[in-house]
């Protein structure tokens, strides 16, 4: 979720009015500092950023750099600078590589279903939270609903498992009725739905949070006035109630979007092996098994660049969409859940 | 109070609106009860139930003792402590101290900003993540838990918000007064966000409890396994915990033994949970989120 844009216009132009009183070392816009004053005045902020910004080097930074070996004969006893370069002969290797086909269609398929399935589950669900008359049935639903969303994967597909599975207490039931138990949990046709199912019990009421903040920011005199004029439940819900959540429901929507291939990487690896790779195979599974399992470490790289890059195109391209829609889209900032 | 404007729903939609909700919030509830229940019910029980208890007549910790008994949950659950407090303290100690520094006009603050917020629009990958954490000696690490999750860019965002609400003038007369950064960081502006350093040091330590994946990635030792992985190995490989590691005769149930297991993974996302929750509604969190 989550997306904190920056105004140009927030507290920042507000804290730099000139006509303030300054301090001995207050801070300005600094163009007109030489640049050892400023690092006089600084040095202890640069301090702060020290650690900080050694992460992002050594865990982001040289990573991403890392991706080269996608264009190598990767051999880790040679390592990156010793490794051969091979072109784009690795992309050519997976283009031939049915599995890395299969896995690409899961990915999308997985992603379509559970952008249509599950991001209107979570605005149908605040909806209906927020027509609650009652304060304190609302707070009991949203503690309970918010539960699962800080619950690992492990533990809720456990507790799928132990549910819905072979043996679980569902089919237990269906068993004691007398009746077939239903394979849920290892069907490769339904996993789709499994997946989506599990999606929703864990995460859609955490997404609800957004959308009542952004429900409860809409004006009550507007549904005063319609309600006045005669509008009944359903045309204040198309003619107030939507459009007011219009630019927030844009905004998840294209968080959504770049995330779409990311589709829930623990959520498959760890059901890879109960549902078959012909149905849970995406790729970033395809990218750990081929290359930490297999050791094919070129190839999995390549998988992984090539799904890093298509991410983040598909995020730029569903903003500027946005933008050409008149919404604020998400400039460049985006979070993750 | 029912707003004046706002007409009662007829009987058929107001019983929509229930069977929905509730049915979400049994959907929530009912399997993790049946997990608690079952972890505490005695073989009798199990056995007349056919498998699962919705509430155990005769509780016993039996499959609690039996599980602690082996040292090899003892050990996970130290590991998974030892990651969550040692991990969270340091991932609130950058965050705090890189989101204040980027929260004020200094020399650096933009692009370090920018390096941030990059890193929200693409992730370097599986394999060269591998690589580096190898590169460094981590593997079979703990480290390797802690260090790659050191800083959050959806948490630091969070702060820095946060930090950057804090009223100006408060800040200028501390340096009027002569107080340097670090100390307007420590006897100001830590001390005035106290509620969101909570909220934020409440997720990272949920991560980190929670983490499986790195576990998996970084560590072959199963000395040194996180309670996530045993959960995996053992209640979804369905491995069991008994014949291998245990060693106790007889043991009980597996089936409460495996339930046993879960409740352990869940306790501590339980025990902080109402904290974190207070926070929801505040806004803390969507404070962070205005478009």
């Amino acid at each position: 979720m989550t997306l904190v844009t920056e105004r140009p216009d927030s507290a920042k132009t507000v804290r730099e009015t000139p006509k303030r009183r300054r301090g001995r070392r207050q801070r300005s816009t600094g163009q007109e500092l030489p640049f050892g004053v400023r690092l006089r005045r600084d040095w202890q902020m640069l301090v702060l950023m020290v650690p900080g910004v050694l992460f992002l080097l050594v865990f982001f930074y040289v990573p991403v750099l890392g991706n080269v070996v996608a264009f190598q004969d990767f051999q880790p006893y040679l390592g990156i600078m010793h490794s051969e370069w091979n072109g784009v002969q690795n992309f050519i290797n997976l283009y031939a590589n049915p599995d890395f086909w299969d896995a690409l269609r899961n990915t999308l398929v997985l992603a379509f279903v559970q952008l249509v399935l599950f991001f209107p589950v979570p605005l149908a669900m605040a909806l209906i939270v927020d027509s609650l008359v009652s304060n304190r049935t609302r707070r009991a639903f949203q503690t309970i609903a918010y539960l699962p969303h800080f619950l690992s994967w492990v533990l809720v597909i456990a507790l799928f498992q132990q549910s819905l599975g072979g043996a679980g207490f569902v089919n237990n039931l269906l068993r004691q009725a007398g009746l077939d138990p239903i394979p849920f949990m290892t069907n490769p046709d339904t996993f789709p739905l499994l997946v989506v199912a599990q999606l929703v019990w864990k995460d859609a009421g955490w997404a609800m949070i957004i959308f009542l903040a952004a429900l409860s920011a809409v004006d009550v005199s507007l549904y005063e006035a319609a309600a006045a004029d005669g509008a009944g439940r359903w045309r204040r819900l198309w003619h107030i109630t939507l459009p007011s959540m219009r630019t927030v429901i844009v905004l998840l929507l294209i968080l959504r979007i770049g995330d779409v291939l990311s589709v829930g990487f623990e959520q498959f690896i760890l059901q890879r092996d109960s549902v078959g790779p012909g149905a849970a195979e995406v790729l970033d599974t395809f990218t750990y098994y081929a290359g930490v399992v297999g050791g094919d470490w070129s190839s999995g790289a390549a998988a992984g660049l090539a799904k890093g890059v298509v991410g983040a195109l598909l995020l730029w391209g569903a903003n500027s969409i946005a933008h050409r829609l008149g919404e604020p889209g998400i400039f460049q900032k985006r979070g993750q859940s | 109070m029912r707003p004046i404007w706002k007409e009662r729903p007829s009987p058929a939609y107001q019983t929509i609106k229930a069977v929905v909700l509730g049915g979400f919030a049994l959907a929530i509830i009912i399997p993790i009860m049946v997990v608690v229940s079952t972890s505490l019910a005695s073989d009798q029980d199990i056995i007349s139930a056919g498998g699962y208890v919705l509430w155990p007549s005769h509780p016993t910790v039996k499959a609690y003792e039996t599980l602690f008994s082996g040292g090899l949950m003892g050990r996970a659950i130290m590991v998974s402590v030892f990651v969550t407090v040692v991990g969270t303290a340091i991932a609130l100690a950058t965050t705090i101290a890189l989101a204040y520094a980027t929260s004020r006009p200094v020399l650096f603050g933009r692009p370090v900003l920018l390096l941030v917020l990059f890193t929200l629009l693409f992730a370097p990958g599986i394999i060269p993540m591998f690589l580096i954490v190898k590169q460094l000696g981590l593997i079979d690490s703990l480290w390797s838990l802690i260090l790659p999750g050191a800083l959050g860019a959806f948490n630091f965002v969070v702060m820095r918000t946060f930090f950057m609400n804090v009223p100006q003038e408060i800040l200028e007369s501390a340096r009027i007064d002569g107080a340097s950064d670090f100390t307007i960081l420590r006897r100001i502006v830590m001390p005035l966000s106290k509620a969101v350093i909570a909220v934020v040091g409440l997720f990272y330590a949920v991560g980190f409890w929670n983490a499986f994946f790195n576990a998996l990635l970084y560590l072959n030792d199963t000395a040194k396994w996180p309670v996530q992985v045993i959960l995996r190995t053992y209640v979804l490989q369905g491995k069991s915990l008994s014949a291998d590691q245990l060693g106790v005769a007889p043991p009980p149930q597996p089936q409460s033994l495996q339930m046993a297991v879960v409740v352990v993974a869940l306790v501590p996302i339980a025990m902080v949970y109402p904290f974190l929750q207070r926070h929801f509604n505040k806004g803390v969190i969507t404070g962070a989120v205005k478009g």
